[in-house]
Order: structure tokens, then sequence, then C-alpha cells
């Protein structure tokens, strides 16, 4: 027992999944035990019936909010990186700009979705705009803190060394960068996410091509409650593999070198 | 960069100067430095740098030797007063036998680079190809004695070692003209005795002329041809010392008395530098 114990890997896997499985277990023991009706708290088993059952249907709900949300997720990324470059090239720009990206960030989605989604035709897109507008702000901001946060010495060194603007921006600047970035991207995954999960409740967009969030409400109006938290439990499937892949990316690029994703040593 | 020639010439004849042999690498005229909250940092200062020299700046913090440095490194421009740089402006830097490099305090490694990386800096910023630049960082390595950790991250390396690759990576450009800040400062005394020697052989062997900003009177002492004392409120030139102890030194001088008693001449200067000027009685 001892050794396995100490590995850093094994408990990191195990610990969670056996936290998981005494959670799964209680919840189905008591829902047993007290008899529980279905349609007010589902058994754990009964989720996993529906969400095979209904495989089909949920899958496909669960692709077309991946899809919307990558989507969302790959705007945000591309805006966000592209505003705070401008930013950064100009204080004068950044004084002017900034309060509107704030204003955007502090606007619930839920509140401008409607206007959204009568202003842009396609709802797809519409749906994609209010998923961005979720997962803008934390690129813009992180992405600019990471452009400024450049060693002063460093930058002395490469001031010395007479070196031009772009070769300062892509062997400085973006380096420095990029740690603020990656933390930028794990948040705003996870809110591109939300973003088009709550941008569809909003629209309830019905019949085909309709995600997650319209599979929720319509399971709530049925009351087939398994179904719901079916389709609840892919939602945070989804979330989790973001969260993972992003963590992923970014030990690609940091492990190296960055303090925050280098193995402790002891 | 390549016209150059014509603004030296035009220079030269201006200033009418001595033949190549004797000029000065740099010639501090009357410099001085103000910052904008009114703080005089350094006073008129008036300092001519030779070729082959290793020149120390010792004194009290607020003295200005930091400032007095960055001066010679044009990172800060002077308030009054002109700086020279082989006897022509700042462009005259950077041609052949013209080259400065500057170590600063803190090694200031690029941590995303690999050791090999954060030393080509200067060279890729130059332009210098891969193929060319290899070679060089290699042997810039060798003399710091650092082989082989070409591959390591900047974080994989003690404080002494980081501060070997900042030497390294002023070394790869061949410079003439080598400016440090405090360098050794962070480091334990027995790595700054080692890496004082080290630098001393280097200096010797490659016959460049240092500047070199330091807190130990034991290291300038040791490294110096010339010793400038500064005294602070307002930063100015105390006295100057020249050791003209012939090279190579090492352990054998650090032993001696005459070693022992140059810092303690050193010292008792310092002291002085360091009492309240008679002219600032405020406070």
């Amino acid at each position: 027992m001892k050794p396995l114990m100490q590995s850093e890997r094994f408990v990191r896997f195990a610990a969670p999944l056996i936290v998981g499985a005494i959670l799964v277990g209680g919840w189905e023991f008591a829902c047993r035990h007290w008899q529980v009706p279905v349609f007010l708290f589902p058994k754990p088993s009964d989720i996993a019936n529906s969400l095979m059952g209904d495989a089909p249907t949920l899958l496909a709900a669960l692709w077309v909010t991946m899809r919307i949300t990558f989507q969302a997720f790959f705007c945000a990324v591309v805006l966000g990186t592209l505003i705070a470059f401008v930013f950064v090239q100009s204080r004068f720009l950044e004084i002017s700009l900034f309060p509107y990206a704030v204003l955007l960030q502090v606007t619930p989605v839920v509140a401008v979705a409607p206007l959204i989604i009568i202003l842009v035709k396609n709802t797809q897109a519409a749906l994609t705009v209010c998923a961005t507008l979720v997962a803008l702000f934390p690129m813009i901001s992180n992405t600019t803190i990471g452009l400024r946060s450049v060693d002063q010495g460093l930058a002395n060194l490469f001031r010395m060394n007479r070196a031009g603007r772009t070769a300062t921006l892509l062997r400085l600047r973006i380096p420095s960068a990029l740690p603020f970035f990656f933390a930028g991207l794990r948040i705003s995954s996870g809110l591109a996410l939300i973003g088009a999960v709550v941008a569809e409740f909003v629209a309830g967009t019905g019949g085909r091509g309709s995600g997650l969030a319209y599979e929720i409400l319509q399971s709530g109006f049925q009351l087939d409650i398994p179904r719901m938290f079916a389709a609840l439990f892919l939602i945070a499937l989804a979330g989790v593999s973001l969260f993972l892949l992003m963590a992923w990316l970014s030990k690609l690029a940091l492990g190296g070198w960055h303090e925050s994703e280098v193995a402790r040593e002891s | 960069m390549f016209a150059t020639n014509h603004v030296e010439a035009a220079i030269s004849a201006e200033a009418d100067a001595p033949p190549l042999k004797s000029m000065n690498i740099v010639d501090v005229l009357s410099a001085n430095k103000i910052y904008a909250d009114g703080t005089e940092a350094l006073a008129p200062v008036n300092l001519s740098i030779a070729p082959g020299e290793f020149l120390t700046l010792i004194g009290p913090s607020g003295c200005g030797k930091s400032t007095l440095l960055k001066l010679v490194a044009n990172l800060i421009e002077p308030t009054d007063g002109r700086l020279q740089w082989w006897r022509g402006g700042f462009d005259q830097v950077g041609g052949e036998g013209r080259r400065l490099a500057f170590v600063f305090q803190d090694p200031t490694l690029m941590p995303w680079s690999r050791i090999a990386g954060n030393v080509s800096l200067p060279l890729d910023l130059a332009g210098v190809p891969r193929s060319r630049s290899g070679p060089r960082v290699a042997a810039a390595l060798k003399r710091v004695g650092l082989e082989g950790f070409e591959n390591r991250y900047p974080r994989q390396l003690s404080g002494g070692m980081r501060m070997r690759v900042s030497i390294a990576r002023a070394l790869v450009t061949d410079p003439d003209l080598l400016l440090m800040d405090e360098p050794f400062g962070a480091l334990d005394e027995f790595t700054r005795n080692k890496l004082d020697s080290d630098l001393l052989t280097l200096w010797w062997e490659r016959k460049l002329t240092c500047v070199f900003v330091t807190h130990s009177i034991y290291e300038a002492v040791f490294l110096s041809t010339r010793v400038v004392v500064m005294a602070a409120r307002p930063g100015r030139v105390h006295r100057v010392m020249e050791i003209d102890e012939p090279q190579p030194r090492g352990d054998a001088f650090r032993n001696s008395a005459r070693f022992a008693d140059l810092c303690r001449q050193l010292s008792s200067w310092l002291a002085d530098a360091s009492l309240p000027s008679s002219v600032t009685a405020a406070s």
C-alpha cells in the first residue's frame, strides 16, 4: 500500500476517483434506501440508463454545444489577443477603449442575448456572438497584462543591442506574455462553454440543431429528470475536458521554463 | 552604422584628436544627472577611460556610481554636459574594435530560452546566422566554464552559474569595453572570489577595458588598475586610487600585506566619502 500511496502520480488520479466513487455510491444508496421518486431526484443508475438510451440525441446536442463553444472560444482568443496588442501599442487607445471592454464584461449575457438574437438572423451565429462576448474579457485583460509585464532588465538588454520593434515583440514581449495568455485560455475556455449554454437557454432554439441547454429545458418540461441530469453530466464533462485540454496546452508551452508548470523538486 | 566614418572624420577634425593609440575609449565631460523629481544623482563629473584599464567605481549607496555607469552605457542621457565614445557620439560604438557589452546586477536571462539561446541573443539580434553564431556561443560558454550546459534552462542553474551565463552573453559579441554593474553582489564570498579571478584572467588575456561597479573594497582592490571612490548627495568623484600591482594577480596578491594596506587606505577614503558633506547641512 505504502509505495503506491507515495507515488504522486497515482494519488493525483486515484484520490479524486475514490471521492467520486464514494459520492456516487452514497447517492445511489440514499435514493434506494429512502425510495426517492425518479421525477424528484433520480439515482445515478437512472441517469446512466437515460444517457445510454438517449445517446444519439444527447450526443448530437453535445456536438452542437461544443461547436458553438469552440467557435466562440476561437473568436475570443483571436479578438482578445488582437485587442490586447492594440492596447499595448498605444496608451491612448487603451485609456479610451478599456472602459468599454469592462462594460462588455459586466453586462450579463442573459440580458444582452435577446437583443443579439434579434439582430443576428442566424441563431447559431447569434449564440456564438453571445458566448464570444462572455469569453472575450479574460483574454483581453490577461494578454494585455502579459504583454506589459516585461522584465525591465531584459528590456534594457534588448535596447542596448539595438533590437527593433518586431524583434522585441517576437523575442521578448510575446514570450513574457505566454504564462498570462495561457491563464487567460483556461478561464476563457470555461466561459465560452457557459456562454454557449446560457445563450441557448435564452434563445430556446427548437428542432434540429439544438444544443444541450435546449435538451435540459425540454426534459424539464417533460419531467424527464434523468435525461436532464444526463445532459447536465455531459455539459460538466465537456467543461472538464476543456479545462484539461488547456492545462495540457499550457504544460506543453511552458513546461520547460515557467515556475507554474515546473514539477516540484524536493 | 555604415555612415559613421564621415561623422568620425568630422568630429576628429573638430576635436583635434590625438593619435589613435592614446585615444580614450570614453570621455565623460562635465556630465551630470538630475532626475525629474529634482534629486541630483550625479554632480558634474569628468572622467576618462583609457584602453586596457580596469576601472572600478566604488562608494556608499546613492553616490551615483550606477548612474555614471549607465551614462557610459548610454542607457540614460546626461542632464548637462556630454560623453564621447572613441572621440565621437554613441554611434561610434558597435564597429570593429569598438564593441560594448553590459553585465547587469542580476543575470537578466530569458527564462523561456535555453542557455545557448540566451547567450546567442546579442548575435541573433544583430542578424548573425545560426551557423556562425553556434561556435561563438560554444566558445563563450567554454570561457566561463559552462560547456555542456547549452540545453539547460536558466532555472536549472545556480545563482553563480546564471551570472556566468550573463557574462558569456556579454563576451559572445567580442566586446572591447565591458561594463559591469555589481555583477557579483548577490553571490556568496567564495563564488565571488572565484568569478573575480576568472574575470581578471579574461580581462588580461583579451585586453579588455572594464568599468566595474561594486560595494566591495576587496573586490575593487583585487581587480582594478584604478579605483574611483565616489561620495553621495550629490553623487561625485571623491578620490582616485591607482593600483599598479602587476598582472596576472592571484591569491598571492589577495593574501599580501600590500593588498591589506590598499584595502585599509581605500576603506578610510570610503569612510571620508560617507561623511555628510558640509554643503548639505540640512536634516
